[in-house]
């Protein structure tokens, strides 16, 4: 079976972002970015169906600007087995990326696709969902534990009340949430392994999708502050501020 | 147009966030509809249909439709759909894993997790963890929205809405419901208490959260927990607030051994009162706490519960 995975290239996690002064957007210009957290899960779990035998080649696709072949790398030195990079410098919204990754899923025909459950920058959370139902495939969003069977897929979801275990008819898009998986870093020889693996490059016109994004942003500001920092001595204090104070308890 | 608003339930009883997610409705102004889908939902109809404002109940009441599966029940949200000009889902992972599939069905964007209806087109959302907020307008004719249940008053239940049944054609039969395991808990729901109290990395180990649970239980509070205490398995993954788990905004939020990472933040920095119980002075959550008492929380927290047994708030 092949499995495709998205792979965003996104702000570090560890980067506290900073509102651009024109309220275009965040400052991305010399900051640090990486491969979204979610899809480093997705990149391992399919790396461990290919180890388990289940998968036999594992593509990982990213789209974007020219720098998105850095992630795909990072994926192809974590032991996706080639990648695919669809070119553009315009910014893609979730459902354009959902149409890009159709076209690529007639074109690879993969038995699953694993994306991430959302990305950190604009914390959607859609993409998965979207493909799915362009797809008509059935999806597995928040899973925590995927068993392949015979007929399909058992995967485990984080929903609010705790897990949920739904039967999935394969091929299917499954999303992964933190607990599936601990991902890998990448052995020095498998970074330089990496080097020679291929990416296919795409431009987005080739796939002939229209991919105008449908969500116009306004403007971007910073979130209301707290001013916060108060130190209270001891337990009695805090007793007496909460009751008397702030009126909470 | 009118708004129609997907109520979250559990088969029995109408999900809360639904109300809030009602609320966000009423902000553009026209005719509110409510659809429940499921098979022996009556009751949870009969809730809906008490949400102030509503104009009417569509109920499905059809067993094709249990667990609210997102194959099965998106094609009948999008057979309902022409009539309306935002269909609303509360942003719990119920509607987090309904609303796209209905929006890519449509073939029109979805607005996540909305704090803000600037008008009928335009919408206020966070990014980047809740460290932006972006304002977006879409250029769909019908929008999909999910709703940050913490940013919309609940809608009040005085109403007295009709219930009509609705059916759609066969839905596709791609997943199937296998189990659940919920967890049990005497206290509040997390994401609608009025105090919260979470324990983080600081806590060493599971059994630790008993010294949380004690003051929760003085407070009448729900019990919380940072990635880093759900991730080492003190307790589980329903527990976790932050960017990716639950959002919170109670009135008293107590953040014990937790040093406040960008993403746990994300999930409770809207609460009106925050207190920080934590050792390092230099944690973050000290610095955005309006309260910090920087101490050993295994001292602290046992003369917490003493101080608050004296103050006369005893355990209920």
């Amino acid at each position: 079976m092949k499995v495709l995975v998205g792979v965003k290239r996104v702000v570090d996690y560890n980067v506290k972002v900073r509102v651009r002064a024109d309220g275009t957007g965040v400052e991305t210009t010399n900051v640090k970015m990486s491969m979204n957290p979610f899809d480093e899960i997705a990149v391992e779990e399919a790396i461990r169906m290919k180890e388990a035998g289940t998968a036999d080649e594992i593509v990982a696709v990213s789209m974007g600007v020219r720098q998105c072949q850095e992630t795909i790398r990072t994926a192809l030195a974590m032991g996706a087995d080639r990648g695919i990079h669809v070119m553009t410098d315009e910014e893609l919204q979730p459902l354009a990326v959902a149409k890009l990754f159709k076209a690529l899923v007639e074109r690879e025909s993969p038995g699953l696709v694993i994306l991430g459950k959302q990305a950190i920058d604009d914390d959607s959370n859609q993409t998965g969902q979207m493909l799915a139902a362009l797809l008509g495939w059935p999806q597995g969003t928040f899973a925590s534990d995927i068993v392949l069977t015979g007929e399909g897929a058992e995967v485990t979801r984080e929903v609010d009340g705790g897990l949920e275990t739904v039967g999935l008819a394969v091929p299917a898009v499954v999303t992964t949430d933190l607990r599936l998986n601990e991902p890998r870093y990448a052995s020095l020889p498998n970074i330089m392994k990496a080097k020679k693996k291929p990416i296919d490059q795409i431009a987005v016109d080739e796939l002939g999708i229209d991919v105008a994004p449908r969500l116009e942003t306004l403007k971007v500001e910073d979130p209301p502050g707290r001013a916060g920092g108060k130190r209270v001595a001891d337990v009695e204090e805090l007793v007496d501020k909460l009751r008397n104070e702030a009126g909470v308890i | 147009m009118a708004s129609l608003v997907i109520a979250a339930h559990d088969g029995a009883a109408l999900d809360p966030a639904t109300l809030n997610a009602a609320t966000a409705a009423a902000a553009f102004g026209g005719d509110i509809d409510v659809l429940v889908a499921g098979g022996g939902t009556a009751p949870v109809a009969g809730q809906a249909a008490k949400i102030a404002g509503v104009a009417r109940v569509r109920h499905a009441d059809d067993a094709a439709y249990d667990h609210l599966l997102a194959e099965a029940v998106a094609p009948l949200v999008v057979a309902l759909a022409g009539a309306y000009s935002e269909i609303l889902f509360p942003a719990n992972t119920t509607g987090k894993n309904l609303a796209p599939r209905v929006a890519a069905l449509l073939d029109v964007a979805q607005i996540s997790d909305i704090t803000e209806v600037v008008s009928a087109d335009t919408f206020v959302r966070p990014i980047y963890a809740g460290n932006a907020m972006a304002t977006v307008r879409s250029r769909d004719a019908i929008k999909v929205i999910t709703v940050r249940g913490t940013a919309f008053a609940a809608a009040a239940l005085d109403g007295d809405a009709a219930i009509e049944p609705v059916s759609a054609g066969e839905g596709q039969a791609l997943s199937k419901f296998l189990r659940q395991e919920l967890s049990k808990s005497e206290r509040p729901e997390l994401t609608s208490a009025r105090v919260v109290v979470s324990g983080g990395r600081g806590m060493q180990s599971s059994e630790n959260f008993h010294l949380v649970e004690q003051i929760a239980d003085r407070l009448g509070a729900a019990v919380g927990a940072s990635r880093a205490a759900v991730d080492a398995g003190y307790r589980p993954n329903d527990f976790q607030v932050g960017q990716t788990g639950k959002v919170v905004a109670p009135e008293l939020y107590v953040a014990v051994g937790i040093s406040g990472a960008i993403q746990h933040l994300a999930g409770m920095k809207d609460s009106k009162v925050i207190v920080a119980i934590n050792k390092d002075e230099e944690a973050p959550m000290v610095q955005i706490a309006d309260y910090g008492l920087v101490d050993d929380l295994f001292k602290a927290l046992p003369a917490l519960a003493e101080a608050l047994d004296k103050a006369g708030i005893k355990p209920r």
